[in-house]
């Protein structure tokens, strides 16, 4: 009878410690693909309100969300045409991020901004540095760099700023207990 | 409305969402363990997300008092 106990035991002991291993935690993990203002903004509320309720957080970069993350001081490097291109007609920054509706060519974009200065509600640029503080992580996706010709030297300064591949946030997606993809 | 002690108040109005919760976090360690803050607030947000906050974070809402617009929330450090 004991050595049955002992056994079943022992076998409990394993599943759990793969239960612990494999276990969902405190974490919410990022896709940020659109480069909207506010969609853009949504994504960065969420991030730093989970990081204020104690969560980790780590948001993957993709896409038209990668220019938000370009420096507008610093200079863009040589590139070849299509690289030139999309340094064109991509926003340079995340302040000059537009409106996923109603943007009117732009001042959609500006009278946002400006009813968001009138209420307190921090910028885009501002949330960034934001999560920056509270020790959010960024991961830019090193396709969409590639792919749209932007260089490692002309994003911002973003503390622990990784580039990274779609396994890299898949596995922190799988130990994450919130994923989401804006 | 009765007077509760605190140890260190939080100015948090007109500050809208997500100030308030990212405030209050940064905000509570300036209290020892035990202590009390007052956080004054006026984003109509903070009124549910403060008790979120507080039952994530493990910290204890000891009373919500309201005034002209202003939602004041006593808070104490339990960890």
């Amino acid at each position: 009878m004991e050595s049955e106990f002992a056994a079943q035991l022992e076998e409990l002991k394993a599943r759990v410690a793969d239960l612990e291993q494999n276990a969902q935690e405190n974490k919410l993990s990022m896709v940020v693909f659109s480069g909207d203002m506010d969609k853009a903004l949504a994504s960065l509320i969420i991030a730093t309100g989970a990081a204020a309720m104690g969560m980790e957080v780590m948001m993957f970069f993709t896409f038209w969300a990668t220019p938000l993350l370009r420096d507008p001081q610093k200079a863009s490097p040589a590139k070849d045409m299509m690289g030139t291109m999309f340094g064109t007609m991509l926003p340079k920054g995340a302040a000059k991020a537009q409106l996923s509706k109603m943007n009117f060519g732009g001042m959609g974009a500006k009278m946002m901004q400006a009813l968001m200065n009138s209420k307190n509600v921090a910028s885009l640029p501002q949330m960034i540095e934001l999560a920056g503080e509270l020790g959010i992580k960024i991961c830019i996706c090193d396709m969409s760099m590639s792919l749209m010709g932007f260089k490692r030297e002309e994003m911002i300064a973003y503390p622990d700023l990784m580039y990274c591949g779609v396994a890299k946030f898949l596995e922190q997606a799988l130990g994450s207990k919130v994923q989401l993809f804006i | 409305m009765s007077t509760m002690a605190f140890d260190k108040e939080l100015d948090l109005r007109n500050l809208p969402c997500p100030m308030p919760v990212v405030k209050i976090s940064k905000g509570i360690k300036e209290v020892a363990v035990g202590g009390v803050v007052k956080a004054v607030t006026t984003d109509p947000g903070a009124r549910t997300d403060f008790p979120a906050w507080a039952k994530t974070s493990g910290n204890q809402i000891l009373d919500t008092q309201e005034s002209g617009g202003e939602v004041s929330f006593f808070i104490k450090r339990m960890k």
